[in-house]
């Protein structure tokens, strides 16, 4: 397979993953720490025969989205906290409706206003139904840049495969960070997956198409629920996704995702210096969260220590993946700060 | 005997019984759309974008493609589907709650892209499926479950005049206000409909056709007052005109 080895800014080479993965849409309205993804989207879909518009507001952006992935070619839209935090009502929609598409937010301090300084404040929105109703997004998470290319690439075909939106939450380190990234050759447009077979296309000699979110009937909805439901019990089964780093001999379990995910490793590897065993559970895929491997690993630690940008919302997941087999710690910072190896380092040593 | 079929519906009606209540002006709405795409034969490339509101079910009622926008973005959602299939035909079906309240952003941005898309925008002075409540299009002085001492400039505003406000955007192509409360009504608001369909297919922007519309259940009128009260009323505070055409004839 023929790679090409280039410096990216995380936001440039997500939009350039998409892109390579058959994406032809994206509406976009700007926002900081991601317009980049925009300003890259506007000069390069044009050059693949693709279609780029600056909308009028995240909501009016999510219901382009809910639209064009109606028609079943692939789409994506990018944003920052608030701006997801607008396209809710959409979203919650396009689950409904089970339609393929792509979002990213790339995460800043909030709430409210909040700042433009990277956080992962937004993961109980992400995970847990930021919309109304009984739906789920498949989140995924990086920490490098490479991996946003990848996962940006995986979101699609989870999508597809599941007729779901999918999510790529990443946060302002990863969205303008810097780093080595190979990419991946361009998606031939003939082999995406086949979606004649619901996609509003007009009824030329076929029956009409109808993709709606709707049914006045509590019956009717309550089998369209159940089939949504039987989706995501098939993802929790088959996407489950993470890394481990030095789990082999851990005493204790470090859980972090993306940016923090990333300094773990450092903490890790500092702490080794002083003789103290420990190891990273980074979860790539937040919903569905890697329950499983999790309770593995911390029935063989002596305790798990949670670090996020936030108050606290991941280690609400870890704790129901530990399930009270050891004593789950938390170190947050929020704002928009990032902590440092030493300030995680320190904070893990008072628990000792 | 040979038998001939001398009448009958438009094909580009499902045969769906419609859900509309006796006097309202949907159902002749959705008949003229039906004749208009019948008679440009463009059925099989047709895909429409029903409202929230009582026309919610208009995507049931049309036999081509469809979709049920969230409340207000019926304009965008088809934006997003035609830059997806620009050959293709869409237009949303939307009343005045939807277009002219909670969806006046998306009214208003698609029509200055020029988005090659119709809109057939139902005007009755009242939200109906809601029962009744004021819309932005309700007369001063009129009655609704919102207003009922009567819609008060003071407190609620104007009526909002979306023609007239769409009528000095460039990417508009054709935009006509019309009413279907007389058989020669009917007969200029299908015209209209034609023209804004063939201001998408021409490619040439964004067409809209306002159609004052009755409401005789919200109103608490019997179906013939409720024709006469819109020629008396609403034609005055919304004039019936045709503000821009760049299809010609």
């Amino acid at each position: 397979m023929k790679t090409e080895k280039l410096m990216m800014k995380g936001n440039e080479a997500i939009a350039e993953a998409a892109i390579r993965a058959g994406c032809r849409l994206y509406f976009g309205y700007p926002i900081t720490p991601q317009s980049e993804i925009a300003e890259y989207m506007s000069r390069r879909l044009p050059e693949v025969d693709g279609t780029f518009l600056q909308t009028e507001s995240e909501v009016a952006t999510v219901n382009m989205v809910y639209g064009a992935a109606s028609t079943g070619k692939r789409v994506m839209t990018s944003t920052s906290s608030p701006g997801f935090s607008l396209m809710q009502e959409g979203v919650s929609y396009i689950a409904g409706a089970e339609l393929p598409c792509v979002f990213v937010n790339v995460v800043r301090g909030g709430p409210g206003l909040g700042d433009i300084q990277p956080a992962q404040s937004d993961y109980f929105q992400a995970t847990k139904g930021g919309g109304h109703g009984d739906y789920k997004l498949l989140v995924l998470a990086p920490s490098t840049i490479q991996e946003a290319v990848e996962l940006t690439q995986l979101a699609f075909d989870l999508a597809d495969k599941y007729r779901n939106p999918a999510l790529i939450l990443a946060d302002g380190m990863i969205g303008q960070m810097m780093e080595p990234v190979e990419l991946p050759p361009m998606r031939d447009l003939s082999t995406l997956p086949d979606h004649s077979d619901w996609a509003l296309t007009g009824a030329n000699e076929r029956e009409p198409h109808k993709v709606t979110s709707f049914n006045i009937d509590p019956y009717g909805l309550e089998e369209m629920n159940k089939r949504y439901q039987e989706k995501y019990t098939r993802a929790v089964r088959e996407e489950q996704r993470w890394e481990e780093y030095k789990t082999d001999n851990a005493e204790y379990l470090l859980v972090g995702y993306g940016t923090v995910g990333r300094i773990l490793k450092s903490v890790v590897d500092k702490l080794a210096e002083e003789g103290i065993a420990t190891g990273v559970f980074r979860p790539i895929s937040l919903w569905p969260f890697p329950y499983t491997r999790l309770r593995e690993l911390a029935e063989a630690v002596k305790f798990v220590f949670t670090v996020e940008m936030s108050s606290g919302q991941m280690v609400e997941d870890v704790r129901l993946g530990v399930e009270g087999r050891v004593p789950v710690h938390f170190y947050g910072r929020m704002g928009g700060v990032v902590p440092t190896p030493d300030e995680i380092c320190s904070a893990f040593k008072k628990l000792l | 005997m040979e038998t001939k079929i001398a009448f009958g519906g438009p094909k580009s009606l499902s045969g769906k019984e419609f859900t509309y209540c006796p006097g309202c002006h949907h159902g002749i709405v959705h008949r003229l759309i039906a004749e208009i795409i019948d008679e440009l034969g463009i059925q099989g490339k047709t895909i429409m974008v029903a409202p929230v509101g009582c026309s919610v079910f208009a995507y049931e009622f049309f036999d081509v493609d469809g979709t049920v926008a969230p409340h207000g973005r019926a304009l965008a959602v088809a934006t997003g589907m035609k830059r997806a299939l620009p050959d293709r035909v869409v237009f949303t079906y939307q009343g005045d709650g939807d277009l002219a309240a909670i969806g006046t952003a998306e009214t208003v941005h698609a029509a200055n892209r020029g988005e090659k898309l119709t809109t057939i925008f139902i005007n009755n002075a009242v939200y109906g499926m809601t029962g009744g409540q004021m819309a932005p299009t309700t007369l001063l002085g009129q009655k609704t479950t919102t207003t009922p001492y009567g819609r008060r400039a003071k407190n609620d505003g104007y009526p909002v005049h979306i023609s007239e406000m769409l009528s000095t955007m460039v990417g508009v192509a054709y935009l006509e206000r019309v009413t279907v409360s007389t058989p020669q009504d009917i007969r200029n608001a299908k015209k209209a409909i034609r023209k804004a369909f063939l201001a998408q297919i021409k490619n040439i922007g964004f067409g809209l056709v306002e159609v004052l519309s009755t409401c005789p259940t919200n109103w608490g009128m019997s179906p013939v007052e409720a024709q006469r009260w819109l020629l008396e009323n609403m034609t005055k505070e919304f004039p019936l005109k045709v503000f821009v055409d760049k299809v010609g004839d």
